[in-house]
């Protein structure tokens, strides 16, 4: 069970913190928001890291798991976890729909492609105020309850998002060792090879892209019923760009990865605000920095620090691992 | 029913007069991106930002006192200075950076550059000074004010000087040189950093310039920069990435769509229409308008 042991760190850390600490807001406020994240940024690593490929849209397809949820529980009294499983089919609807064209494209001209479908849905979600709310969002969405339980407390939600970040990981990482995570690196690394070899190239990139639009619907679900409330702000180009950034920052094509960044690009914001006005100016520079100067990602960087103190100590064993590739999106 | 023809003919030119201004701005920005894309393989989202800080940095001269024609030049120098730094302290150091994290270093500067100016200007919204007034002038059946003038006046000014520079000077063939080769174009004697900062520089002078113009009839804030980089981006994607003249048509394309879609269809999804065409577009031409179909090297 090699293979899991982070999966067993991460779960014991995740189920330990609250134990620990189950009144401090940095655990179950802060902590619910990095849970969430984390499932956005997995799914995400999953079509940006292993098969390669750009979305500068994703937060839409998060926020129209958020908003089916919140219209088909308010307006239409549908059940949570049905409504849930509605936006999910919509999204797997819509996802594949648009897979279609947009993953002809390459590089720059599919972050084009996805900055605008990202955009559309943004101004979609404002404009349709007779069922949206428009800009000033939808409230009273009302939270979810399993077996009876109605998840109200910060603690409760705390652990509802712990478990669907869990299954997010475990999915991800399963994935990734299967027969169409293979497929998905032999697409990164050459997409011509991958066909030589037999594998269908287009149906492999639309899966993956499908599969991690699905993550981001079900943590919008999540969202819209833990904040019972959603505008269509909390889904614009802004969100898109930072579920991207906890990829990049993270250090791409490794789920770990994708969660150090989820990790860091929540907890960064919740910190630079007792700087006030330079937070954003702090902010731009420390995205900036990150990426100059560790462009494999923070985690490779520390991972590799720490791999080269410990072979310091212990006098000379193997090289550190230099497999890590540059990771090129339009080659 | 003649007179609605009439009507609808008059409104519909009006719509392409100011379809055509805005446009302009986009071409510009278009033009700065695939400027700095050409140089370098850099898409560059801090281009928006380049003309926030044209635009704002005129306001604040203009407080401080500074006569208007002065403001506007050093306004200008101050977004090239901006371009330079860039290139210098972001682009140079992050070389051989993949596609995904160049796009980030630069989103970052943008984040950066938007802090900045949210520190020096406040988050108020500034209306700067038309050039020349704002009586209106009538011609035929649209009606512009002054600075609709101005803009399409200097954007083809401007689009005939990059051009001219591009095809016929020896800086500009340089750039070009080095955008097809670097390492070819360093051995024949061309000092490939230079010629990268100068295409930063150049860049960030033609956003500043368009932030100079469009501000009087449209407004400038800290982030007035976002919307109108990402634009500009669809416009350079339009004509065709890399392709200077393609981002000038894909920006007088957008803004005249967009302005023809938002006053016969609906102006609360004005800038939708930009990134609806652009998908359209994307989808029966995969390369631009304009672009080269991409080879794939295995």
């Amino acid at each position: 069970m090699n293979r899991l042991k982070g999966f067993y760190v991460y779960a014991a850390v995740v189920a330990l913190l609250p134990i620990l600490f189950p009144d401090n807001y940095f655990v179950t406020v802060v902590g619910a928001t990095i849970l969430l994240n984390v499932i956005l940024a997995v799914g995400l690593n999953l079509f940006i890291g292993y098969a390669g490929q750009i979305s500068l849209g994703h937060a839409a397809f998060f926020g129209i798991g958020a908003y089916s949820s919140a219209v088909l529980t308010t307006r239409f009294e549908l059940n949570a976890w049905l409504a849930m499983l509605v936006g999910l089919g919509l999204v797997y609807v819509i996802a594949n729909l648009v897979a279609r064209p947009i993953l002809k494209l390459k590089g720059h001209y599919l972050a084009m492609a996805t900055l605008g479908f990202g955009i559309i849905v943004n101004i979609i979600l404002v404009q349709e105020s007779s069922w949206s709310g428009g800009p000033d969002g939808l409230g009273d969405i009302p939270t979810l309850s399993l077996f009876g339980f109605d998840i109200d407390t910060d603690l409760r939600w705390y652990g509802m998002i712990a478990f669907f970040s869990l299954a997010a990981i475990l999915v991800s990482l399963n994935i990734i060792d299967s027969r169409a995570g293979r497929e998905l690196r032999a697409v990164h690394g050459s997409e011509f090879a991958a066909q030589m070899m037999g594998v269908d190239t287009v149906r492999t990139r639309t899966n993956v892209f499908v599969l991690s639009a699905m993550f981001a619907s079900l943590a919008g679900s999540l969202f819209a019923h833990q904040q019972a409330f959603v505008s269509p702000e909390s889904f614009g180009f802004g969100f898109s760009i930072e579920i991207v950034t906890m990829v990049v920052l993270g250090g791409m094509a490794s789920t770990y990865g994708a969660v150090f960044g989820a990790i860091v690009l929540t907890l960064l914001p919740e910190t630079l605000v007792v700087f006030e006005d330079y937070e954003m100016l702090i902010f731009g520079g420390i995205l900036m920095g990150g990426m100059i100067f560790m462009p494999q990602g923070l985690f490779v960087f520390l991972t590799q620090k720490i791999r080269t103190v410990l072979n310091h100590r212990s006098g000379p064993s193997p090289k550190p691992q230099d497999a890590q590739k540059t990771l090129e999106c339009d080659s | 029913m003649l007179s609605e023809v009439k009507l609808m003919f008059d409104q519909i030119i009006q719509f392409l007069a100011t379809g055509l201004s805005i446009g302009s701005t986009y071409a510009l920005v278009g033009l700065g991106f695939a400027i700095i894309y050409n140089a370098s393989g850099v898409v560059n989202f801090a281009q928006g930002e380049f003309v926030m800080l044209g635009a704002m940095s005129v306001v604040g001269l203009l407080g401080a006192g500074v006569p208007y024609p002065l403001a506007l030049l050093v306004a200008i120098a101050i977004v090239t200075l901006v371009g330079f730094s860039l290139n210098k302290f972001a682009i140079e150091p992050a070389r051989g950076a993949s596609v995904v994290a160049t796009i980030i270093i630069t989103i970052g500067a943008s984040i950066l550059l938007r802090g900045a100016a949210l520190l020096i200007w406040g988050k108020d919204i500034f209306s700067m000074p038309a050039f020349t007034g704002d009586e209106p002038i009538q011609i035929g059946a649209a009606t512009l004010v002054p600075q609709n003038l101005w803009i399409m006046g200097i954007t083809v000014i401007l689009v005939l000087g990059v051009r001219y520079f591009f095809d016929k000077t020896l800086i500009g063939k340089a750039i070009l040189a080095c955008s097809c080769n670097k390492t070819a174009a360093g051995l024949v004697g061309i000092n490939v950093k230079l010629m990268l900062l100068t295409s930063y520089g150049l860049s960030a002078a033609i956003g500043a310039v368009a932030g100079l113009l469009i501000a009087p009839i449209a407004f400038t804030s800290f982030d007035a920069g976002t919307m109108l980089g990402l634009k500009g981006f669809a416009a350079a994607i339009l004509g065709g990435m890399g392709s200077s003249m393609g981002a000038v048509a894909g920006g007088l394309v957008l803004g005249v769509l967009e302005s023809l879609g938002a006053g016969l269809i609906s102006s609360g999804y004005k800038d939708a229409i930009a990134f609806v065409i652009i998908l359209a577009v994307l989808f029966f031409k995969p390369s631009g308008l304009f672009g080269f179909k991409s080879v794939d090297r295995v």
